[in-house]
């Protein structure tokens, strides 16, 4: 076996799970200074709300455009529970994430009447809609002033989370149950049922999927998602705005998945620290870092359409594929020389003497 | 088996498919052939429910099903295939087969979270049944290959599959031998032939009149969604409308 596949083997094992785990768990120790793990700690933020993306979109096919609300939407739910009212933080954490699947039901079931772009667009609106209400709405979200001094998650007085790297623990925490749970749908018969939608609404409906109530619960539980990872981010950075909902964390959200491969299990994590941490290291080009972003991303999309992940992916698959085939060859060709062989052998001997 | 009356489908004026009566029966081959734009796809999309029609009744083995849901219809025993074949390119051909048997199978999201019993065994039954059907079209050496890197035949031959995954009794095939040369064509009507040999009621659109000839029990004509003529290959191919449907009438070549 060649040192390339015994790599990408490790890639698919267990042992490689455990590994990153411990590296992330050591990460603390080795980060330079407190920002590294500020900034890390909001990565895992984000890539909960992109995993939840990658169900509704990466399995399900559906671009949903109002991602980037809804995780706006768990922020101010646990933003008003705990400042204007006075709950404590988790529980005002669970209404946040109860409030992003009710919020999802009932977009879901009227947005996913309709189909690809119309879905979009559609959902584009519901995006700007959630940022107007949030903007506009004083006496609920205190309009563009903001909401401020939300409190930390509650340590219950072992931890004290308003300080960074015992967040950053807890931020792992939630990121890991998220990824278990997403890797849990991908590979069960409800992910292959969303994949079948996304191949196509026909096909999946003659297979005799309800291509409704399952749209509806991938939209569910990407929204769901969305405002839990929400809810995280208030707690985190503990002062928040409606520029939360804006557009263009959406489209983050979207680049994070196209980088790390969409659909792929571990492509929302790699596509958001790899984006994450360029952006840490362009910081000194201010806005010109697009210069650099923006051929870069258009490379990678003619060159690698699915991604670090997906390509990873494929080009594995194929190798497998090509081994198995090469060792049936080589089983068929023992199995009709075997008769042969021995004369071939005595012939080979007979060589050898001579 | 399926029994249509008098089945209508408008879109504004034009008539896709106008006032169609036809039986097909049990355990055998039947085929719908006309020229392009017919409407024959629309006729396998009102049976397959992917679109209800304005007038009509279609029923299947006793019972109405007009206006039914393409997702019921589907448990209910009808399966299909399209002209162009889906499949998710990205993963084994073997992968693609296992959700054909999710209509089969009860697990929600809390199996999933639970990971129950249920979910684990209905994965191993989705499972078998893909690998059965798979050595069913007769491509178990092909299970591990990665669907995009496969044949148009072997890709139709998996698309067959997926259908049959569905434990389907009537299998509607659109199209089943477009785009594949002629050997293949010929393993392909072999592979249809088995299908209703084991029990399942075959009923295609296709193109090539050699295949349709040698293949089908019955044929249906149709010509600008109107049933011209319908009866066994020989019967069809000697009646005077179909001649003219296909050739077009002295008149037209004068004209």
């Amino acid at each position: 076996m060649s040192a390339l596949t015994k790599i990408s083997n490790f890639f698919m094992t267990p042992a490689m799970k455990i590994a990153m785990i411990v590296a992330a768990l050591l990460f603390p120790f080795v980060a330079g200074n407190e920002y590294q793990i500020y900034v890390m700690a909001l990565a895992f933020v984000w890539a909960i709300a992109v995993y939840g993306m990658n169900i509704i979109t990466g399995l399900c096919g559906q671009l949903n455009l109002a991602h980037g609300g809804f995780f706006a939407m768990g922020a101010y739910a646990l933003a008003i529970l705990t400042v204007d009212h006075g709950w404590a933080f988790w529980p005002a954490f669970i209404a946040a994430g109860a409030v992003g699947a009710i919020l999802g039901f009932l977009v879901g079931v009227i947005s996913l009447r309709l189909k690809e772009h119309y879905f979009a667009i559609f959902t584009l609106c519901v995006g700007f809609i959630i940022y107007l209400l949030l903007d506009k709405w004083e006496e609920l979200t205190h309009g563009a002033l903001g909401i401020i001094n939300i409190p930390a998650p509650s340590g219950f007085g072992l931890v004290d989370f308003t300080e960074t790297t015992p967040f950053y623990y807890l931020a792992l925490a939630f990121m890991v149950l998220s990824i278990w749970l997403a890797s849990r749908i991908a590979h069960s018969l409800l992910g292959r049922t969303f994949l079948a939608i996304r191949i196509s609404d026909d096909l999946a409906a003659s297979l005799g999927i309800n291509l409704m109530r399952n749209k509806v619960l991938a939209f569910v539980l990407s929204t769901t998602y969305a405002s839990v990872a929400g809810a995280l981010y208030a707690g985190m950075v503990r002062f928040i705005g409606p520029a939360e909902a804006e557009v263009t964390h959406t489209f983050d959200m979207i680049t994070y998945l196209l980088v790390g491969g969409i659909g792929t299990l571990m492509g929302p994590l790699l596509g958001t620290l790899v984006i994450t941490w360029l952006t840490q290291s362009l910081q000194f080009l201010e806005e010109y870092r697009m210069i650099v972003f923006g051929p870069m991303l258009v490379v990678l999309v003619i060159f690698f359409p699915k991604g670090v992940v997906g390509s990873f992916l494929s080009w594995r698959g194929r190798r497998l594929a090509a081994a198995h085939d090469a060792s049936q060859a080589k089983e068929k060709a023992a199995s009709n020389t075997s008769s042969s062989k021995s004369s071939a052998a005595s012939t080979q001997e007979a060589g050898n003497h001579a | 088996m399926l029994k249509i009356h008098n089945l209508t489908k408008r879109f504004g004026g034009l008539a896709a498919v106008n006032n169609v009566s036809i039986e097909f029966e049990a355990n055998k081959i039947n085929a719908i052939i006309g020229p392009n734009g017919a409407g024959k796809s629309t006729f396998f999309n009102l049976v397959a429910g992917a679109m209800a029609p304005t007038e009509g009744r279609i029923e299947y083995q006793g019972m109405d099903i007009t206006g039914m849901a393409c997702d019921r219809i589907a448990r209910l025993g009808i399966a299909r295939t399209f002209q162009t074949t889906m499949l998710f390119d990205q993963s084994t051909v073997l992968d693609n087969l296992i959700v054909g048997h999710r209509l089969r199978t009860q697990s929600r999201l809390w199996d999933v979270i639970i990971n129950s019993k249920r979910l684990r065994d209905e994965e191993k039954k989705c499972r078998a049944r893909a690998q059965e059907v798979l050595d069913f079209v007769g491509l178990s050496h092909i299970g591990h290959r990665i669907t995009a890197d496969i044949s148009q035949e072997e890709k139709k031959r998996v698309a067959f599959a997926l259908a049959l995954a569905t434990d389907p009794e009537l299998v509607l095939l659109d199209e089943p031998a477009g785009g594949i040369n002629p050997e293949e064509t010929e393993n392909l009507a072999a592979l249809i032939r088995k299908m209703v040999d084991h029990g399942v009621t075959v009923c295609l659109i296709e193109h090539k009149m050699d295949m349709i000839m040698s293949l089908a029990d019955k044929i249906m004509v149709i010509d600008h969604g109107e049933k011209i003529a319908e009866g066994t290959p020989d019967e069809v191919k000697n009646n005077p409308l179909v001649i003219e449907a296909y050739l077009g009438s002295d008149e037209d070549a004068a004209a």
